[in-house]
């Protein structure tokens, strides 16, 4: 994974994260430009014409309409344009003879408009269903989803490792069968599918726990828990906000896991593991002072890996718990071909996934010794 | 009529000892637990010197708990078991309960899972690796669990109690074993897990539910395991620009977060400006060069057979392809060039985009597995042998390579399907791609979550179908895993 060999020094280090910088760019740029063609291709644009203007217009009057607006371009400078390297369009209108443009704001003096406004610029556009600066949207929506992530994490990645180094410290044993089969079992179950069995379970007042605890008077209220996080965009609670950060917890629980158990389980094989058991160093003290932090450093980048591969679960928790994070603002603006809202939250995803990526990669090498000081 | 009960009439005697079953396995579990945090270990081997130095393991409470947590499941496995033979000997439905009924209407799958199991555990040795599976009893369980929805999807026709999209409006929302009024004769008298808000009956939606997740999953996995090997293998074997190449457009597509892509390839709009097909034109091009370079590599050095072979590979592989691709209903579609007369089969255009976004989202995983695989196994003696003898080196990639890089890839292969359904899941967990009305297990969970809190029922079949599937899935992989690892 990691392109490093023979003399490593400060300069290949930073040549390395240098390298690593530039294809990820290049990588967010191809990605960009890929979304920015699918949801720009005609259908789209006819489809927005249609609910700008009018639902019944004419083929040639979205034609025009399309030219007004500064869809007339070709794609690759309207790409330029929406990124913040090419000029804005302008347009003068032939009968009133005003100027309108990409730049040129509401009531703005054409004059005074910047040339360029583009994601460069932090221009990241409107969005047209909601009626609302992208910029606005998207920042808010990535906070709650932050809020959300955040939880998951504290509750993951601690009892992840825990489970892992538990199953790998004796490998081959009951508990380690035990564990290992209940993490295949949390990645074998997806979040749609932990999701409704939790709600079902917990938070229904008609089936699951939840009656029967209520009938014996157990606890205040209907049920366990709220089977919607919509309450929890204002104020977190512990009832509100559970099943969400469990559902999504668990599926990626697994993973971290077994990938832990075969890190440790790898360590405790190795020679000075011996020495120290054959030296007399008891159990206890060879698992958290010898081969724990050795068998960290793997899972480490799995985690980081983990990031980009919640975001699928973000956006199905974000659905099934109604909790209007940036998941589901991605499914909104996918649904409503709602354009410049979906091309500023593929670029959030694209971002988090190649930065994690790197991350991951950099990280690997620092942590690990065997690496850094060969 | 009252619905029927869950358990019939053995309910009364077996319901107690499901109960105590389950109530003496927490316990013991947390017994268990406690006495192992306390310090007490299972008993170990000792060695006792005064009775002739013989071996004897003495029992600690610990192993006692653990016995019991084994008998409780054994109990609670029996108790089911006898559930549903009951079920498949009695013929009124109050008397089965709808644990019962269920049971006694996959009595068919419950038949071919018996001799399926009876001949394979009897021929295991001669069956190579498949028969070592046998030895292992999470990869039994896996297979089980697997068999199991193969066979359903099988006889789906026959498991079935209703049509999967007949609607009886009176049974909208009912509980499980509700009785349908004035039903007609010969018709299945009741829902045995209920109706959903629509009044379609819910088991035989997920019965139907299997055979349309089993029907696209494997197949998408083998096209995208064509597509990662016929790409990977000259990557991982030649390396330099082509694999700088092919390794960015892998890496590019797996930065791009599933769900984005899923939207983005299955939105109306997208389908309308012809995108998948234009990429299912590209996919499915590369089992052909599969083939055609398998064979071609392997009887180079006879031309009559090679010939034959190319042939037939060619004209079926291009008929196929091109049926595949083309649509005759569709006269939109960008490929309208192919004759109708040659357009054997129409997939429906829905499914066709769900395939190929499926696909195209797995094969570069799996390209950069087997590139890994090929990286390391190029380095081996037989492979310089093989090209000190002059072998091509596209017949040391597919006959000398590929064979010895099967393990892994089988295991991915198991895995991957269960991703794949997984994947299927979340297309119709979104409403993407799928009809409406279709039975798939993703689609039913996402009508049944709007009532959820309420009626619960609807889905958490299809849920629970997914499930166990997925998890047989990966528990075979684990199995599987295990046997090729002990040669």
């Amino acid at each position: 994974m990691v392109p490093l060999g023979g003399q490593q020094t400060g300069n290949a280090m930073g040549q390395f994260i240098l390298k690593r910088i530039g294809t990820m760019l290049l990588t967010a740029l191809c990605l960009t430009f890929v979304v920015f063609f699918l949801t720009n291709l005609f259908p789209n644009l006819e489809k927005l014409a249609k609910t700008q203007g009018n639902a019944r217009m004419t083929d040639a009057e979205v034609l025009r309409w399309l030219d007004n607006n500064g869809f007339g371009d070709p794609m690759l400078l309207r790409y330029g344009q929406w990124l913040g390297v090419a000029p804005g369009w302008i347009i003068k209108d032939e009968e009133s003879g005003e100027i309108i443009g990409r730049c040129i704001d509401f009531g703005m003096d054409p004059a005074d408009a910047p040339r360029f406004c583009g994601l460069l610029q932090g221009d990241w556009g409107y969005s047209t269903v909601s009626d609302d600066e992208v910029t606005n949207i998207v920042w808010g929506r990535l906070l709650l989803t932050g809020k959300l992530m955040g939880w998951v994490l504290i509750v993951m990645v601690p009892s992840a490792l825990i489970i892992g180094v538990l199953a790998g410290m004796r490998e081959g044993s009951r508990m380690d069968r035990s564990l290992s089969t209940a993490s295949i079992a949390t990645t074998a179950t997806p979040e749609y599918v932990s999701g409704v069995i939790f709600i079902v379970l917990l938070a229904s007042s008609t089936a699951g726990i939840s009656p029967w605890l209520a009938a014996n008077g157990w606890f205040e209220g209907r049920t366990l828990f709220l089977g919607s996080a919509r309450s929890a965009m204002d104020d977190i609670t512990f009832w509100n906000f559970t099943l969400p950060v469990m559902t999504l917890a668990l599926y990626g629980m697994g993973y971290i896991a077994r990938m832990t158990r075969a890190s440790m389980a790898e360590v405790m094989t190795a020679q000075y593991i011996r020495t120290a058991r054959l030296k007399g160093v008891s159990f206890r003290n060879i698992v958290l002072k010898h081969a724990l932090r050795n068998a960290l450093i793997a899972p480490f980048t799995v985690i980081m890996l983990q990031i980009p591969w919640l975001l699928t679960g973000v956006v199905i928790v974000e659905t099934l718990f109604n909790y209007n994070g940036f998941g589901w603002t991605l499914v909104q603006a996918a649904s409503n071909n709602d354009i410049e809202l979906l091309m500023a939250v593929s670029i959030v995803a694209v971002v988090v996934v190649l930065t994690t990526q790197m991350i991951s990669d950099i990280g690997y090498v620092y942590l690990n010794p065997r690496i850094r000081i060969s | 009529m009252d619905p029927m009960s869950w358990t019939g009439t053995l309910g009364p005697i077996l319901n107690p000892l499901i109960v105590a079953s389950i109530a003496v396995f927490f316990l013991a579990f947390l017994t268990q637990a406690v006495m192992i945090f306390a310090g007490m270990r299972p008993g170990e081997v000792v060695i006792t010197p005064d009775q002739n130095h013989g071996i004897s393991i003495p029992r600690s409470p610990v192993d006692y708990t653990l016995m019991a947590m084994k008998y409780a499941i054994l109990v609670f496995l029996a108790c089911i078991v006898l559930f549903f033979i009951a079920g498949v000997f009695q013929s009124d439905l109050t008397d089965q309960g709808v644990v019962g009924a269920v049971g006694a209407r996959f009595l068919p799958v419950w038949i071919a899972l018996i001799i399926t199991f009876t001949v394979s555990i009897r021929f295991k040795r001669v069956l190579g690796l498949y028969g070592k599976l046998f030895d292992s009893p999470i990869g039994m369980v896996g297979f089980f669990l697997v068999m199991f929805w193969v066979f359903t999807a099988i006889f789906a026709g026959l498991v079935a109690t209703h049509g999967p999209i007949d609607v009886i409006s009176q049974m909208r929302n009912e509980v499980p074993g509700a009785f349908i009024p004035n039903s007609n004769e010969g018709d299945f008298p009741a829902y045995l897990l209920g109706g959903d808000n629509l009044g379609r009956d819910v088991f035989s939606r997920m019965v139907h539910g299997a055979r349309e997740v089993l029907q696209i999953a494997p197949a998408a996995t083998l096209f995208a395991f064509m597509i990662g090997i016929t790409l990977g293998l000259p990557a991982g074997y030649f390396g330099g620009k082509m694999d700088t190449v092919i390794t960015f457009i892998a890496n590019l597509v797996l930065a791009f977060p599933v769900i984005l892509l899923f939207y983005l390839l299955v939105t109306p709009e997208i389908v309308l400006a012809g995108v998948p097909q234009y990429m299912s034109m590209v996919l499915f091009i590369f089992p052909i060069i599969f083939f055609v370079v398998l064979f071609n590599s392997r009887y180079h050095t006879q031309p009559t057979k090679r010939a034959i072979l190319l042939a037939v590979v060619l004209v079926t592989g291009a008929l196929c392809y091109f049926s595949l691709i083309s649509d005759r209903g569709d006269s939109d579609s960008p490929l309208r060039f192919w004759p109708e007369v040659l357009d054997i089969f129409d997939i429906p255009g829905n499914l066709l985009i769900v395939f190929v976004s499926v696909v195209f989202v797995n094969s570069p995983t799996v390209f950069r597995i087997v590139r890994g695989i090929v990286l390391d196994i190029k380095t081996r003696d037989y492979v310089a042998a093989g090209q000190t003898r002059g072998e091509g080196p596209w017949y040391i990639m597919l006959w000398e390579i590929l064979p010895n890089a099967r393990g892994p890839l089988i295991v991915d292969f198991c895995l991957r399907i269960g991703y794949t359904t997984i994947l299927l899941g979340t297309l119709g967990f979104f409403g993407l791609g799928v009809d409406p009305e279709s039975a798939n297990w993703g689609s039913t969970i996402n009508e049944g979550r709007r009532l959820l809190t309420i009626y619960p029922h609807p889905p958490l079949a299809p849920a629970l179908a997914l499930m166990t599937l997925v998890l047989g899935l990966n528990l075979l992989a684990d199995g599987l895993r295990e046997e090729s690892l002990k040669d």
